[in-house]
């Protein structure tokens, strides 16, 4: 039985205990490969550091939930997988707090590096969460990016979210 | 048809509203016709679903397009692209 967590909470995680709740007692776990989403205080380009003041996340409970089991599923079918790990924060958050944990375990890296960028690929187009950033001109929701429909289409899944 | 309709984010917002039920008329049978019927009904309904902006929809709390049917009581939400992550 592989362990799978998903789950959507105001309050911080902590990265450290999820890594080795996904480890823990276990001798089959050859990899584990995790990404962090933060929240930054600007857009690369686009805007001065400190433009970004706060951010505010909604998302659509229970459908949210459900959405990212069904995108578990789909990695699990492609790749051999030992344990998932989803967390998502909403409400509000801050320039530097941690928005988003995706961790994976499996025998081999290889499997562990590719189901992480692909469910975070997919929960950037897919999944129900809405950001919507406080700048000094007032707050703006967020708008998506056609490039993070094509980081999904390279694994064969059809995306059109910012289309 | 009585259905459930949910609005999340910028559409949220702009209709001043995060969910209601509304009696559909026969004519309206799948998701897109919910759209565009709430639409019509003008002022923020008609901003909140303007032609012009991209709106992403969902029918019993899974992603669909305008075509998916409706179902008494079934639960539609409307929604701007999705940016989580």
């Amino acid at each position: 039985m592989v362990p799978i967590t998903v789950r959507i909470q105001t309050a911080p995680f902590d990265q450290a205990a999820e890594l080795q709740a996904l480890r823990a007692g276990r001798h089959d776990v050859g990899a584990i490969a995790s990404f962090v989403g933060l929240c930054r205080d600007h857009h690369p380009g686009a805007c001065a550091p400190g433009h970004v003041q706060a951010m505010e996340l909604e998302h659509y409970p229970g459908m949210t939930e459900q959405a990212i089991q069904g995108m578990v599923a789909q990695a699990q079918a492609r790749w051999p997988l030992l344990g998932v790990t989803v967390i998502h924060r909403v409400g509000p958050l801050l320039p530097g707090d941690d928005i988003v944990l995706v961790a994976v375990a499996s025998a081999h890296r290889a499997a562990a590096f590719a189901a992480c960028e692909f469910l975070m690929d997919y929960l950037k187009t897919q999944a129900p969460f809405w950001k919507k950033e406080t700048t000094p001109e007032g707050g703006h929701w967020v708008d998506a990016r056609e490039s993070d429909d094509a980081a999904l289409r390279r694994w064969g899944v059809a995306s059109d979210n910012a289309a | 048809m009585r259905v459930h309709i949910r609005y999340f984010a910028s559409v949220r917002e702009i209709v001043g509203l995060s969910q209601e039920i509304h009696d559909l008329p026969e004519t309206v049978q799948t998701v897109g016709q919910a759209r565009d019927w709430l639409r019509a009904q003008g002022g923020r309904y008609a901003v909140a679903m303007a032609a012009d902006k991209p709106l992403r929809m969902a029918c019993n709390q899974v992603m669909c397009d305008a075509q998916t049917p409706l179902s008494p009581g079934c639960e539609v939400a409307f929604f701007p692209p999705v940016t989580g992550g």
